[in-house]
């Protein structure tokens, strides 16, 4: 009954003991076997519980919260300081872990913040279409016509600069693309006859789109959600560069690349290991993004015909 | 009618009639076949019968009630009286859903049964189309096509409805499952008291399962008659002609003599003066171009849209001289 291609070890017997094998069953079988993809699970991971727990993970706990320790001003990478000390002393490493508090707060929240406003706005678009289409169409196009960095920063500049400001204003830029995507998912599934039949049996709008639209343009949408979180990180960290961003005393990677540079060519290890964690992060989520996209599409996945 | 946009912001309206001056008569639980070629009107027909889309004039009477201005009640009601199975089985399901959840979704919308009563119903419907029960937690994709349109009456079967609109429900499927699927239809008419309306252009198929047999083209009825007769030579439009020399027969002496059609059907949104058919027919007539035919008993003692069966009368000739 089951035909699977041999080179996916997937859990046959469960299937046989009837054990209902999902989308996304198949999409974690096909991710796990695929080493790039669980590195980057692997670099993401440490980032992330290194963010969450940094006050237990560094002895300066206070130095991450910006307390100066002018004594150890610029001390090379050494037995106390891993990767050294900033221009005030304080330890980069414990920087880092702080500064990943922000920065990946930025990226996650201003991809949530995306997918809330442009999935339900994508979806109603597409489905209704018409005069509802045309003006949700518009004002994205409103939005895409700027830059989005260039937006970012005007917005950041605009509201003040703060941690909250900088997520808002990537989030206003974000959101038109899943608008789009999700629109043009919208309007292939439309033209499927699933759609059609729940027309015809009275369904109501609001349900098909909640019901029948949403759970199918969910892959598609999870994919580009894991690119964009690098995306979004690395638009963080340079509206912070250009200090519209997280101000100090708070740690953020791009603020510590700005201030970092100006001392790089005497004390590399400063803006060095900042611009590091922002390049391992962004790389890392792309790379999470191939594997998901690729462990999405059944023709890539290398899974045939499982349990028909 | 339908309005087809174009161009920017939808400035310059065309306006396409997909269906024009349709006269249709269904009665109970009897089949009325639809043939016709691609694109002639015969999926429209059956999408705005089950109220997928609202025709911009007309009337549907259901038991004497206009479908197309009825309340949002009536509406609701009516969607209980009139399913539909589609082309392709494929696509008929969503592929998140498992298959109770695709059959009970019209009892969820339209009754109060809920929980085990909502999975006895479905098993039962299953069981009606010669499904096994235990395939209710499996998912559309786990199914050959044969299956799925099986599971696909069993929707349509869901609210005990009148009529059910079957759109080319066998189309999609192989040759030996096409007879399943028929039999199966038969079969539920006769135990339900089912009315069908059975869009196709395999005309052996229509031959086979219909009582009345309707023929489009391009938006309009031309030729209406019970089955037998269009079936054994009481075909008088000289496009129902054509459809029926293009029927395939083991049988030599079945077999007609060929009559091809040249050219390709004419764009809706711009069709030919006079007659539809006048461009491609072998036997048009200079009026044929000039006035519209109407449906018409008089030639044929059925009702038939073409000059040369029906006699033109005669102010219609004098205002051609």
């Amino acid at each position: 009954m089951t035909t699977v291609a041999p080179d996916l070890e997937i859990p046959i017997e469960d299937i046989k003991a009837g054990k209902r094998v999902t989308e996304y069953h198949l999409m974690w079988w096909a991710f796990r076997r695929d080493p790039l993809a669980v590195l980057s699970l692997v670099i993401l991971l440490g980032f992330i519980l290194g963010a969450i727990f940094a006050p237990n993970l560094t002895p300066y706990p206070e130095q991450g919260r910006g307390d100066p320790n002018l004594l150890e001003k610029f001390s090379p990478p050494n037995q106390g300081h891993l990767l050294g000390t900033d221009y005030l002393g304080r330890d980069v490493l414990t920087r880092i872990l702080y500064g990943g508090r922000s920065s990946l707060a930025i990226g996650f929240l201003v991809v949530i913040v995306a997918v809330l406003i442009g999935v339900p706005l994508g979806a109603i678009s597409g489905y209704y279409g018409g005069w509802i289409d045309n003006l949700v169409m518009r004002i994205t196009d409103i939005f895409l016509a700027f830059p989005p960095l260039l937006l970012a920063i005007a917005l950041a500049s605009a509201l003040g600069a703060s941690f909250t400001n900088t997520m808002i204003a990537i989030s206003f830029t974000w959101w038109p693309w899943y608008t789009r995507l999700v629109r043009a998912q919208t309007l292939s599934l439309r033209e499927r006859y699933f759609i059609e039949a729940a027309r015809s049996i009275g369904v109501p709008s609001w349900k098909i789109i909640t019901s029948h639209v949403l759970p199918n343009v969910m892959t598609p949408v999870m994919v580009q959600a894991t690119m964009d979180l690098g995306g979004a990180i690395l638009v963080g960290a340079a509206v912070s560069f250009i200090g519209l961003g997280v101000q100090p005393p708070l740690a953020d990677w791009g603020q510590m690349v700005s201030i970092g540079r100006i001392y790089f060519i005497e004390r590399p290890w400063y803006a060095g290991s900042a611009g590091l964690a922002i390049f391992l992060v962004t790389l890392a989520f792309n790379l999470l993004g191939d594997a998901v996209r690729d462990a999405a599409d059944p023709h890539t996945r290398r899974v045939v015909d499982v349990g028909r | 009618m339908f309005a087809s946009s174009a161009g920017m912001l939808n400035r310059h309206q065309k306006q396409v009639h997909a269906l024009d001056g349709i006269d249709l008569d269904i009665y109970e639980q009897e089949t009325l076949g639809i043939v016709g070629e691609s694109g002639c009107g015969k999926t429209t027909l059956g999408r705005t019968i089950i109220g997928l889309i609202a025709p911009t004039s007309g009337q549907i009477l259901f038991d004497g009630q206009d479908l197309v201005n009825a309340s949002k009640d009536a509406k609701k009601s009516f969607n209980r009286e009139i399913q539909m199975v589609f082309q392709n089985p494929y696509t008929s399901f969503d592929p998140r859903f498992t298959i109770i959840k695709c059959v009970s979704e019209p009892l969820k919308i339209h009754t109060n049964l809920r929980g085990a009563a909502l999975t006895k119903r479905a098993r039962e419907l299953l069981e009606q189309v010669g499904m096994p029960g235990e395939i209710l937690h499996r998912y559309a994709h786990e199914f050959s096509g044969g299956q799925l349109q099986r599971i696909a009456i069993a929707r349509a079967l869901a609210l005990n409805p009148k009529i059910i609109v079957l759109d080319e429900p066998t189309s999609a499927l192989d040759v030996s499952v096409q007879a399943q699927i028929i039999n199966l239809l038969q079969d539920l008419q006769r135990q339900f008291k089912l009315t069908y309306l059975f869009i196709s252009h395999d005309l052996s198929v229509v031959q086979h399962i219909s009582n009345r047999v309707t023929v489009m083209y391009l938006g309009k009825i031309v030729e209406q008659n019970t089955s037998e007769a269009i079936f054994e030579g009481q075909a008088h439009h000289p496009y129902t002609q054509a459809l029926l020399s293009a029927m395939p027969s083991v049988v030599k002496e079945l077999r007609r003599k060929q009559i091809i059609l040249e050219g390709s059907v004419p764009d809706a949104a711009n069709p030919p003066k006079g007659c539809n058919f006048h461009p491609r027919c072998p036997v048009a007539m200079p009026i044929c171009s000039i006035a519209e035919p109407v449906l018409d008993n008089s030639g044929a003692g059925h009702p038939v849209a073409c000059f040369v069966v029906n006699p033109i009368e005669k102010s219609t000739d004098e205002m051609i001289q």
